[in-house]
């Protein structure tokens, strides 16, 4: 017998094959405008053009934990913004606070570059694990910004308050801060010390807003769907407590 | 090469999450699963390793090409040699190494950051409003100062009258009721993301 879980993952991988062929085949619907992205896209535009850097900060999260989730969001949005700005003058950089995903994030850089058609632009060292515990991560972090020609900071993955420091650092540069995390304490601080904050689960929608492919659009539909049926049997629940039915 | 990183990744994916939802039914995939969460254990080692290499070879070429603030970079490469030395001497779990690299420097240098941590989180909150004039920030502010407001004490009063009852019911209902929405959307977004890397459609091993 199929549990809730089982069927919950079974069905959401079918709507989800299911919404990306629509979508491959019909023109994307218009998603909804979230600012810190805007600017996001707006700060790798700008990059490419005044050949300034991207730093891309991906966080202290390992991809085989819990959290790694949003690291591997931080590497798809990392992929998109290697593939943009792969043939400028000063390409983006990108540091993890874990070597797993440091490593990683030379392989996602070097894939961007190769979609470029750039491959031979692409150096390892624009690929850092820039410490192993998040302070030792946000200690070697906070100097790129302010010696690497950095003209924009974005902060995509895990980081709880040491956040705050790099953004800091990064203001004090003169460079702009998008940060995004899944951890409540990093979400609060980035609110605080980012110009731009993305909250929640904006973070994973950073793939679909630089258009890395069907599925994240896919997915960023199915993610809004579920969350009107969260809603719905919340509100539900609510209401059927109250009236006394349950 | 990229087809074969993309087959293993969606296979292993496969098998670990099966091994969860079926390892009742079919034991040898509990047994699968717990092979490759070991092999993916033994592999984060070795990404350390490869890590602290990538970390060292950073600096060793910022050291020679960076005049202006290669000194630093050139301090992190003779800590980071002088450490592996003074453990390989000693091991890691002998007194010295305790007492030269953990108490004298690396916690004193952890509990100054938590201490600048403090100054750059007032800097901001006081700079928030300033950056950017709305309702959330407005809103984020009042909740920083209601939630202050009932932690303080006072001398003789103890905390402050209504206040900490007020700054309780602020944290409990509102504050926890945004906190739980949060991470609900936090949750499904991961959730979509490990299918993604299910499916292959996401691909951070160089695809």
């Amino acid at each position: 017998m199929m549990n809730f879980a089982e069927a919950l993952v079974l069905a959401a991988a079918a709507i989800l094959l299911g919404l990306t062929s629509l979508w491959k085949r019909k023109s994307p619907v218009r998603m909804r405008g979230i600012p810190a992205l805007l600017s996001l896209r707006r700060a790798l535009g700008l990059s490419v053009e005044d050949g300034t850097r991207l730093h891309v900060s991906l966080g202290s999260a390992s991809p085989l934990d819990g959290r790694g989730a949003s690291a591997l969001a931080g590497l798809a949005a990392l992929r998109r913004i290697a593939e943009h700005a792969a043939a400028s003058d000063a390409p983006p950089l990108a540091s993890a606070g874990d070597p797993a995903l440091g490593l990683l994030s030379q392989d996602t850089m070097q894939a961007g570059y190769k979609a470029a058609g750039a491959e031979g632009l692409y150096s390892q060292d624009t690929g850092r694990a820039a410490g192993l515990t998040p302070f030792g991560y946000a200690a070697g972090a906070m100097h790129i910004s302010p010696n690497e020609n950095v003209s924009a900071n974005i902060l995509l993955g895990h980081f709880g308050p040491e956040a705050a420091l790099i953004a800091d650092a990064a203001e004090r540069s003169g460079a702009a801060v998008i940060g995004a995390s899944d951890n409540l304490t990093g979400q609060a601080v980035l609110f605080a010390s980012a110009r731009e904050a993305l909250i929640g689960e904006e973070l994973f929608a950073a793939g679909a807003s630089l258009e890395a492919g069907a599925f994240h659009a896919a997915s960023l539909t199915l993610q809004d769907l579920l969350r009107w049926l969260i809603i719905l049997a919340l509100a539900g629940g609510a209401a059927l407590k109250f009236l006394r039915f349950i | 090469m990229r087809a074969l990183a993309v087959l293993i990744a969606v296979l292993s994916s496969a098998a670990v999450l099966l091994g969860y939802f079926l390892a009742p039914l079919l034991p040898v995939l509990a047994s699968i699963q717990t092979q490759l969460l070991s092999a993916a254990m033994t592999l984060a080692g070795v990404a350390v390793l490869a890590g602290i290499f990538n970390l060292f070879s950073v600096h060793v070429n910022k050291t020679r090409r960076d005049r202006k603030n290669g000194i630093y970079s050139a301090l992190l490469v003779v800590s980071l040699l002088g450490t592996f030395l003074l453990v390989s001497l000693l091991r890691p779990g002998h007194a010295l190494v305790r007492i030269i690299v953990l108490e004298s420097v690396v916690f004193p240098i952890e509990s100054a950051l938590m201490g600048i941590l403090t100054v750059s989180l007032l800097y901001a909150a006081i700079r928030l409003l300033r950056r950017r004039l709305d309702a959330a920030s407005a809103f984020f502010l009042l909740t920083t100062v209601i939630v202050l407001l009932g932690a303080v004490t006072l001398p003789a009063l103890g905390g402050i009258p209504f206040i900490g009852e007020f700054s309780r019911w602020w944290t409990q209902v509102l504050a926890l009721g945004g906190m739980r929405g949060i991470l609900i959307g936090v949750a499904l977004g991961a959730f979509f993301t490990g299918l993604r890397v299910l499916f292959g459609a996401d691909r951070p091993y160089g695809g």
